[in-house]
């Protein structure tokens, strides 16, 4: 007896929605760095539980594809962060206002 | 009950607790160890989906490689300070929860709507993972999927150089004159 997809979906939702959360409360740029990639990993499970509900393998292979941009979308991202950190002291995003009008 | 559902049913509450204490924890290191714990639950999930390869790569890619990036970042960053509780726009924490339920419950009806909660299962998934999940695997990435991986492999190289170029140190730029009246002071001391 399988994991009903039904359910499996409902728990990528619920961790989307905790991300999505996440993203939009928290003011430490790397928390919510840290929310995105819990976002993207919610997606990837909803991808692959419908590989295995229709039964081929490219839902698969997109998930590791997404994983792979993940890495390098983190690579950078988190360079950035520290140049921001190295220009004005602070990963707090509301300190960060120079487009402010 | 089958061993997948027990794994599944067992883990699920953990994997959303751990998201919800990665969000709410003040301490960054705390919300990294928690993602960490999240990023496990989601690898056992891909193992009962039938997915032993995504199993392994989530384990080593993301709990391994990603989240000793982030916590490299973090300790380079300092993890003293504590994240203020005042909000800038009035209201924002409170309107934020509202919308993100109002998200969840559209996502929710739209799965019910969509395809049920019901275990139909496909039918031919022993023979598409004929001769193991990673071997089937490999077949569909390296035939139909060969340039997108090709292309992949320079996005990788590209995110390298990137998070070089953006980390280093500024050189300063000393002029010449400068230079050559500092070897001239040498000469003299000498």
């Amino acid at each position: 007896m399988n994991v009903p997809v039904g359910n499996i979906l409902v728990l990528a939702a619920i961790l989307f929605s905790i991300g999505t959360a996440g993203v939009l409360v928290r003011r430490n740029a790397l928390v919510i760095f840290m929310s995105i990639e819990m976002q993207l990993n919610a997606v990837n499970l909803t991808l692959v539980a419908f590989s295995r509900e229709l039964g081929n393998l490219n839902g698969q292979v997109l998930a590791f594809f997404s994983m792979v941009v993940a890495a390098a979308e983190v690579v950078v991202g988190l360079a950035i962060i520290v140049s921001i950190f190295r220009l004005r002291t602070t990963v707090n995003v509301d300190d960060e206002n120079l487009l402010k009008w | 009950m089958s061993v997948e559902q027990l794994v599944f049913w067992i883990l699920a509450p953990i994997s959303v607790a751990s998201a919800i204490l990665m969000v709410v924890s003040r301490n960054a290191v705390h919300s990294a160890l928690f993602l960490i714990l999240n990023f496990f639950t989601i690898a056992v999930f891909y193992l009962v989906l039938g997915s032993p390869f995504l199993f392994v790569v989530q384990i080593a890619v993301y709990a391994g490689a990603i989240m000793v990036l982030f916590l490299f970042v973090i300790m380079l960053l300092g993890v003293d300070r504590e994240e203020s509780l005042k909000e800038r726009i009035k209201g924002q924490r409170a309107l934020a929860i509202i919308l993100v339920v109002g998200v969840l419950a559209e996502f929710v009806t739209a799965i019910r709507l969509g395809v049920g909660v019901s275990a139909k299962g496909a039918a031919g998934w022993d023979l598409v993972n004929k001769g193991g999940n990673p071997q089937a695997l490999a077949k569909v990435l390296f035939r139909s999927y060969f340039l997108p991986f090709e292309i992949t492999s320079v996005l990788l190289i590209v995110a390298a150089i990137a998070a070089m170029v953006l980390t280093r140190e500024r050189l300063k730029v000393v002029p010449d004159a400068v230079l050559d009246a500092e070897d001239e002071e040498e000469e003299v001391l000498a």
